[in-house]
């Protein structure tokens, strides 16, 4: 995962024949919980997305009794209840894994993110546990509003919970509200005002571009899975609409996201200079350029991402000016005057990717708006095959974001104040870390494979339901999963 | 500075507002041992049924609330993180692959059921079977373990640790089996009852030989505290909910089995409490007062916590009673 760390961190190791077997600690940790919330993020993305989704639904099959609301309630209802169980199920070792590897992050921050998260688990996780339980067995034991008004916790829930666990990563990146101290011995952040910390800089950014980010990314898997079904099935009523809101609210929410990501863009180079730096391929202090376009001339380009190798449309100097509000020759802080840097070609790529992605969607919800003005999106097969093709590719987007965010804040995992290696627990032995991390690699890439299979299984059953014959020649799954890291799809 | 708010900040709202912390961390240990207990048991006495209708039952009884139940050990984690931050670093920094391990056994047990009912295929259902029996039995033994190390800090690897995992898993039985009891019909009550007072009798066993050893190696110096009043009367009500649970379940006195059932879960949380007080990490010698957070951020956490706190006591209330009624193998009837 950090191609450049592990030639690093392997040569700093202990005796060179435990290498064969054993990581590091520092460098297995990291890679343990980068891979741990890597899969719990698609999960809890899933939620989030699909709770605006499950409402309406829910809303309109009380109110129309209509059987094409009723089977979307029911379909996707499923999908989110699996999603939450994968969700509780590996967002419990993420927050153990803050005590088993990170122990030091857990005592110098306890008093600053123990607050959010203890209500992140009181407020939102207990919401919507209950209130899925009486949506997922509860129907007919429940009357109509009862029922609804569930929904309508369920998805609150998801979206406070994002709300406290961003509290927590946005004080990481712009730490506020508080004073170092000692005690017990150790220097720990102690809380001085709370509203500062909780409201931190950050934090509003962050809230509403990881919430877009995953209503994007779980409107471009609703619309992958009904395109599907549409294309098996041209008069799927129910999933015409379904393809139809989920292409609505991307018309809004992907230039949303463009826009607001570009403001927040130039937030992040206030705040956090040497991450912008990494994003941009900043390497030198003085003028710096804006890169609107990069490919890689040369191989060396994917671990080198500096200008001569890159073949860039850039527009000279308007980073500086950018930058500095005005002045096209302004100096702007390049990557040469920090100690230690973050991986920069993974931060530069995913960024490039991630930004990339976001351009595709805009171009995909305007072409999908086209077709809803001329009342063809069902009959257009270029654009249903594009939609499944896509439905992975919001997830892709959310998980390159999120790298640039983490990776990118390297070597800090408290900004300018606590580095990563610093957090690692000092009595954790390689042996212990290695083994832990080939668990997880092997256990969360089985659970995600399930999560892929149960979707696949889900869409096969919804077809039968529909009428649609199985022959044997007309099997086609859609894009197959290659990497189960970013995909999530069919 | 929030000044109209009135959030001392450099004094607690009560001068024993640690302690009222350490009670509520407790309290919150105690609703997950008793609650995801009994999912716990349901797991485990899954592998005592081949029939395909008693095993929707039991998957049934357990579909509905486990998820809201093992919510309480995040709720547990994060307030022990909140108040008490450098317990939740080093209980888990020093008992790495337990507390992993722990973790990961809850994820095969949750995903089990989930999976099962999606595809009907023989191969496939047996091993979500497996997944959720086997993380039924390790996670509360790991649970117990971990626990067992941090009280008796003699190690996660010693025969106290070993012994209260063994012991989380008999009183798991036991809850889960005297639940199933209560909820179902009388041709399963009647085998419910009988494993449960099997598993009854082997945690009362358990419990005797673990005080044994405890007492007779001062694991920790916790001799003296089981030895102590309060430390008999905990053992000595164990022994009373245990055997008066035997007794009423062979009277067929189901709802009361279960009452006194659930009572052992809280005895235990109330035991590992007395030991762990006035330390709060007893390898380091970590007393509460040193690990608590400062006042600043124990006073806002108590505001803002403890109200939602007795919401979410509502809302279980609401959700068990929503779920009241006896079970079948299609849910939970009216």
């Amino acid at each position: 995962m950090y191609g450049e760390t592990l030639a690093g961190a392997i040569g700093t190791g202990i005796a060179s024949d435990w290498l064969v077997l054993f990581l590091p600690v520092e460098f297995a940790s990291r890679v343990q919980f980068g891979w741990t919330i890597s899969v719990h993020i698609l999960f809890a993305a899933l939620s989030i997305g699909l709770a605006p989704f499950i409402i309406y639904f829910t809303w309109k099959d009380i109110k129309t009794e209509e059987e094409r609301y009723a089977r979307l309630r029911s379909f996707w209802l499923k999908v989110f209840a699996v999603g939450f169980v994968m969700g509780t199920v590996t967002g419990i070792p993420m927050s153990f894994q803050f005590g088993t590897n990170f122990p030091q992050f857990s005592a110098v921050a306890g008093e600053l993110i123990g607050g959010p998260l203890a209500f992140e688990a009181k407020m939102a996780f207990f919401l919507e546990a209950v209130f899925l339980g009486v949506l997922l067995f509860g129907r007919e034991k429940v009357s109509d509003r009862t029922y609804f008004l569930s929904s309508v916790l369920t998805g609150f829930g998801a979206w406070l919970s994002g709300f406290w666990i961003l509290v927590v990563n946005a004080w990481m990146q712009t730490p506020q509200g508080y004073e170092m101290i000692t005690r017990n011995g150790m220097e720990v952040a102690k809380l001085t005002d709370p509203i500062a910390a909780f409201f931190t800089p950050r934090m509003s950014w962050m809230y509403v571009h990881m919430i877009n980010a995953a209503v994007i990314s779980v409107a471009l898997l609703v619309a992958g899975v009904a395109a599907y079904i549409v294309w098996k099935k041209r008069d799927a009523r129910a999933w015409q609409t379904a393809l139809k809101i989920a292409v609505l609210i991307l018309i809004v929410a992907a230039p949303l996201q463009a826009v607001h990501g570009d403001a927040y863009g130039r937030h992040v180079e206030d705040t956090q200079p040497q991450k912008f730096a990494a994003m941009e391929g900043h390497y030198e202090t003085g003028p710096a350029d804006l890169h609107l376009f990069a490919i890689p001339t040369d191989p060396d380009a994917i671990m080198n991402p500096s200008e001569e190798n890159l073949f860039a449309i850039s527009l000279p100097r308007v980073g500086s000016f950018l930058a500095s509000g005005g002045d096209f020759d302004a100096v702007v802080k390049g990557l040469d005057e920090y100690e230690q840097n973050p991986p920069v070609p993974l931060v530069f790529w995913s960024f490039r990717l991630m930004v990339g992605l976001g351009f595709l969607f805009i171009g995909l919800a305007f072409w999908g708006g086209y077709l809803i003005y001329r009342d063809r999106l069902a009959d257009s097969s270029r654009y249903l095959k594009a939609m499944i093709a896509a439905s992975p590719l919001g997830y892709a987007a959310l998980l390159t974001g999120w790298y640039v965010t983490e990776i990118g804040r390297q070597p800090w995992v408290i900004q300018d104040v606590l580095k990563t290696g610093e957090a690692v627990s000092p009595t954790l032995t390689s042996a212990e870390a290695t083994a832990s991390l080939a668990a997880f690699i092997v256990i969360f890439g089985g659970l995600l494979l399930a999560a892929l299979y149960t979707l696949r299984w889900l869409v096969e059953a919804e077809l039968r339901d529909l009428g649609v014959e199985e022959s044997s020649g007309d099997r086609w799954y859609g894009p197959v999963p290659e990497l189960p890291g970013v995909t999530s799809d069919d | 500075m929030i000044e109209p708010l009135v959030i001392p900040v450099d004094s607690y709202l009560h001068s024993s507002l640690p302690e009222i912390w350490f009670a509520v961390v407790m309290f919150a240990l105690a609703m997950y041992i008793v609650l995801d207990g009994f999912d716990f048991g349901i797991g485990m006495l899954y592998a005592t049924r081949d029939d395909d209708h008693e095993r929707e039952t039991l998957l049934a009884a357990f579909g509905p609330i486990w998820d809201a139940n093992e919510v309480w050990l995040i709720a547990f984690g994060t307030m022990t993180l909140a108040a008490f931050p450098d317990v939740y670093s080093r209980l888990l920094a020093d008992n790495y692959l337990i507390a992993l391990g722990f973790v990961l056994a809850l994820l095969f047990r949750g995903v089990g059921p989930e999976l099962r009912e999606q595809r009907a295929d023989d191969q496939w259902q047996r091993a979500c079977d497996y997944s959720f029996v086997g993380g039924s039995v390790l996670a509360p033994f790991l649970f117990g373990v971990l626990a067992g190390s941090w009280v008796f800090s003699v190690g996660a690897l010693s025969l106290p640790a070993i012994l209260t995992g063994v012991g989380l898993v008999a009183v798991s039985a036991v809850t889960g089996a005297a639940f199933l009891a209560a909820k179902t019909g009388p041709a399963l009550a009647g085998e419910m009852r009988d494993l449960g007072v099997l598993a009854t009798l082997a945690y009362l066993g358990g419990v005797v030989v673990l005080l044994a050893v405890v007492i007779a190696t001062d694991a920790g110096g916790a001799a003296g505290t089981i030895l102590s009043i309060p430390g008999v009367a905990i053992v000595g009500l164990s022994v009373v909910a245990g055997v008066g649970g035997i007794v009423l379940a062979r009277r067929d006195r189901y709802r009361a089995w279960l009452a006194s059932a659930l009572a052992l879960p809280v005895l235990l949380s109330l035991l590992v409490a007395l030991l762990l007080y006035p330390t709060i990490y007893p390898a380091t010698g970590l007393t509460v007062s040193d690990a608590v957070v400062s006042p600043l951020a124990l006073n806002l956490t108590t505001i803002l916590g403890f109200p939602v706190l007795v919401v979410v006591l509502w809302y279980f209330k609401f959700l068990y009673g929503v779920f009241s009624g006896p079970i079948e193998s299609e849910g939970y009837g009216a």
